[in-house]
């Protein structure tokens, strides 16, 4: 046998279920999922690795659009997987389409932000896509496969 | 034919122009439907299925000495 420097990739998945607090806060007393939301913005918008948490600034308006966007469907709790002995990957990705149905989203958007509602509304991650508009009629996001290569929110050992 | 939900309100499909397209490449596969009326664009939707996250972050334990 030999021992091989990694971070485990168990810690990985842990670390999408807040199972680790290396600092004093937030506490944590439920033990149930936190509820994500998606928000859409605007072409013109910045929402990018520095945003720290959802604003309304830049994010799109129009009939039938709720500000904060729609609630994220969350059904499959985060996985890991070792890829090799130095290797893994802790991922997750929503388990339904995020769907705005029938809007009317007249002013070009690209982009979606993915945010904890249930802690202050702290950002997650943003997603791009080509820029579109919607007329009276739907929006749908599906998501990626949900695997080591693909999901939606990964966090990896190299 | 259906019915179509429109700017209008509910329209018979039979009556709109219907214009269709998609886009494909590392990061998405996205299909969209348009129906107009008399030169006016009155629905359009838009189903974008995301492939990947583009960027992809690394972490490692560091090593003593």
């Amino acid at each position: 046998m030999a021992n091989t420097q990694s971070m485990c990739t168990s810690f990985l998945g842990e670390v999408l279920t807040a199972t680790h607090n290396f600092g004093t806060a937030p506490i944590r007393a439920a033990s149930t999922a936190d509820t994500f939301k998606a928000a859409l913005y605007l072409a013109s918008a910045t929402v990018n690795a520095s945003t720290t948490v959802y604003s309304s600034t830049g994010e799109v308006t129009g009939t039938n659009y709720t500000a904060g966007g729609v609630t994220v469907t969350n059904a499959t709790a985060p996985l890991s997987s070792n890829t090799s002995a130095t290797a893994g990957t802790g991922y997750w990705t929503p388990s339904a389409s995020l769907t705005y149905t029938n809007v009317t989203l007249t002013t070009a958007f690209d982009a979606v932000l993915i945010y904890n509602s249930t802690q202050s509304n702290k950002a997650v991650s943003v997603h791009t896509f080509g820029s579109q508009t919607v007329t009276a009629g739907t929006f749908t996001l599906t998501m990626p496969s949900n695997t080591t290569s693909t999901a939606l929110l990964r966090l990896a050992t190299t | 034919m259906g019915t179509i939900f429109t700017t209008k309100g509910d329209m018979e499909e039979s009556l709109l122009e219907k214009k269709e397209g998609f886009v494909d490449n590392d990061n998405e596969y996205t299909t969209w439907v348009e129906y107009w009326h008399e030169g006016e664009l009155v629905h359009r939707s838009v189903h974008v299925t995301l492939k990947k996250m583009p960027t992809f972050a690394g972490a490692e334990a560091a090593s003593f000495g």
